[in-house]
């Protein structure tokens, strides 16, 4: 699409000149980049070149980054402790801390089938043409991949079948900024649970990136949450792709985070290969949580998945942008996605932005995306059978986003962040 | 016993004025049918009674048991007593039947100052109540009334009123939409549940389901007012004469 590459560089340009002052933001990050090392210069120079994404980018046009970042803390250094009472202690995984974006592995012990690494390899930031992430130079990825100290591997042998989760649990333990890094091989016939726990302090700012490689016929559960402190920042990324049978099912949970964005980009490389992608974020007070998805369909028969739902209560601020690209060759698709958002309250916003690219002329794709209130005569429905307001709307929000925690796979994970949406909605009533 | 005095409803921007200054009567043990024709006010007549939003009331009253429930919310009526069976049930996505039930057995309890029922006895009763109206247990696992058919809706209705025992059962046009082997599987039900310290109200256009729910009175309602009151043979006045008589009679 050179039209789309076309647009990004003329905003670019014209916005280097409107805009010449750099934010405090920007500042901060600029220094901070000055140290680095010869191979990040690359990720770093397209960050400062382009600057905080702003409203008139169109990929940032609902989550303006260089209005909503204050400041950037300091760069995080190794060290820290995780604090105790985890949201998914008792969840029998095999968990893996990264603490202020520094993985660690001191005494763990091995699990049958997976290798962990550490590396300080430059890590992908979304520029080269063989990149994982499909939307070149995203500014969190370039960010990412220029201040990530140490990159965290999994590589799952060929073929094995874990039957243990993975859980890495990102925590940042102070005002800090913190970029993690995790790079997951699921090769040919393997098959992996990968869970992602965000927790942050207030003043935290979060930037992790997941890439993952899914090989023929494997599999990858993923579930992702962000339980940071709604003063906290945090921006993750996951992507890659996929082979051809494979399976990939991705959940996000979003309670926490003051400005949280989740991006997931796939494609689908490989013919029969499905992926499903869902969400649920319940948010309250003045959150904005975005999730910003694009699924390619490179080649036929694959088919697709999306999901999400908002809860938005208080001035909170929900932001989906969902494309799904088809591409000339890739006959066959079955690509369906909708969000659906419930708003409790004037003040809070929803912004849908579903989006269809279809080069391909026999597929079946479709979208929507609907934002309302709960619906009065249903809400009478349940009183007039003896439950208060605050019970009738708990029930009916509980459905709400359970139609979208029920395409999580992991049976213990799902009743955890039932359990938590059930909690949220104690707690508002 | 519930006494609906004087009632003058309208729609909630006061632009179209309802009910007309209606005075109703039923005792306890009591059936009683209203029939009316269309836009005569009954579905109003039902919503009102139990608390539907959209309604301004301008002027009257409605005691069950000499509580005004007029002053009270929804969910309070229907601790108090009075059960809705609505013309339209909702679906509920995501809502399994059996969650709604055990969440609806356990507030009306709990507002009433009662314990909440143990596990073993709400499945028991919900057993036991689906079994006499012929609805399969698979049906209480989905979410409710999802994908249910107009008959299985009714019944589902009707179980929820054997399960919360009401002092008022109100029925608005439970006949609309069910073939003859339905509207016979829930008249049984209904019948069933027929006692001395429960009345009931029924709303129906024909006369055909008060041969399977024989009523004790009959209303007729035009303009929002009930303009003639008699035995069950006025239900069969109506069907042979229609409401012509009743709606000029208010006119003039």
């Amino acid at each position: 699409m050179p039209i789309t590459s076309l647009t990004w560089r003329r905003e670019d340009q014209l916005m280097a000149s409107v805009t010449p002052l750099k934010t405090s933001a920007e500042l901060a990050l600029i220094a901070q980049g000055a140290g680095l090392s010869p191979d990040r210069e690359p990720a770093f120079a397209r960050f400062e070149s382009a600057g905080l994404p702003h409203r008139r980018v169109e990929a940032y046009h609902y989550t303006d980054l260089r209005a909503l970042l204050k400041d950037a803390p300091t760069l995080a250094k190794a060290g820290g402790v995780a604090p105790g009472g985890f949201a998914f202690d008792g969840i029998d995984a095999f968990c893996v801390s990264i603490l202020n974006g520094f993985p660690n592995l001191d005494g763990l012990r091995d699990v049958s089938g997976v290798t962990l690494s550490l590396s300080r390899d430059a890590p992908d930031d979304g520029l080269a043409s063989n990149s994982v992430f499909p939307t070149a130079g995203d500014p969190i990825v370039s960010l990412n991949a220029a201040f990530v100290d140490q990159t965290l591997r999994i590589d799952v042998a060929s073929g094995q079948a874990v039957e243990q989760p993975v859980l890495l649990r990102f925590v940042t333990t102070a005002a800090v900024s913190a970029y993690g890094r995790v790079i997951v091989t699921v090769p040919d016939g393997a098959r992996l649970t990968l869970i992602e726990a965000h927790e942050g302090v207030a003043g935290a700012f979060a930037n992790s990136a997941v890439q993952v490689s899914i090989g023929d016929d494997a599999q990858l559960d993923h579930i992702r949450v962000n339980l940071a402190d709604p003063q906290a920042t945090v921006l993750t990324t996951f992507g890659g792709r996929m082979g051809a049978r494979s399976s990939l099912s991705s959940g996000n949970f979003v309670t926490g985070g003051g400005l949280s964005r989740h991006q997931v980009f796939f494609r689908l490389e490989g013919e029969g290969s499905t992926a499903t992608i869902s969400g649920a974020s319940m948010l309250n007070g003045r959150q904005l949580a975005d999730t910003t998805l694009v699924v390619d369909h490179a080649v036929p028969e694959c088919v697709s998945r999306e999901h999400f739902a908002y809860v938005l209560d208080g001035e909170a601020t929900g932001v989906f942008q969902g494309k799904i690209i088809v591409r000339p060759h890739a006959q066959q698709t079955d690509g369906k996605m909708m969000s659906r958002a419930v708003l409790l309250q004037d003040g809070a916003t929803m912004n849908n932005k579903p989006e269809l690219e279809i080069f391909a002329d026999d597929v079946q794709c479709g979208h929507g995306a609907t934002v309302g209130a709960l619906d009065d005569d249903l809400l009478f429905y349940l009183r007039a059978r003896g439950l208060p307001k605050p019970e009738a709307e708990a029930l009916m929000l509980q459905a709400f986003v359970g139609e979208a925690l029920e395409m999580i796979a992991h049976d213990g994970m799902r009743e955890r962040l039932e359990a938590l949406s059930e909690a949220w909605l104690k707690a508002r009533s | 016993m519930l006494e609906i005095r004087n009632l003058h409803v309208a729609i909630e921007d006061g632009s179209k004025k309802i009910l007309n200054g209606l005075d109703l009567t039923i005792h306890n043990g009591e059936v009683a049918a209203i029939m009316g024709p269309n836009g005569s006010g009954k579905s109003t007549l039902s919503y009102v009674i139990a608390g539907k939003p959209d309604y301004e009331i301008l002027d009257g009253e409605i005691l069950l048991n000499g509580q005004n429930l007029l002053d009270m919310e929804p969910d309070a009526r229907a601790a108090a007593g009075v059960f809705l069976a609505f013309q339209y049930p909702l679906e509920i996505p995501g809502v399994a039947t059996m969650t709604f039930l055990k969440a609806a057995m356990n507030a009306q309890s709990r507002a009433r100052g009662e314990g909440e029922l143990k596990t073993p006895d709400f499945m028991r009763r919900v057993k036991i109540g689906a079994e006499k109206l012929g609805i399969p247990q698979e049906m209480l696992r989905r979410g409710l009334n999802v994908g249910f058919s107009g008959g299985e809706k009714k019944r589902m209705e009707i179980l929820q009123m054997a399960l919360l025992e009401p002092s008022i059962g109100i029925l608005d046009e439970t006949d609309s939409g069910l073939d003859i082997d339905a509207l016979k599987i829930v008249s049984e039900g209904v019948n069933a549940l027929r006692s001395a310290d429960r009345a009931f109200l029924v709303i129906t256009h024909y006369q055909r389901l008060l041969n399977y729910i024989v009523p004790d009175t009959v209303h007729v309602m035009s303009k929002g007012r009930i303009v003639k009151t008699g035995g069950k043979e006025l239900a069969l006045e109506l069907e042979a004469n229609g409401y012509a008589d009743y709606v000029s009679d208010v006119a003039a």
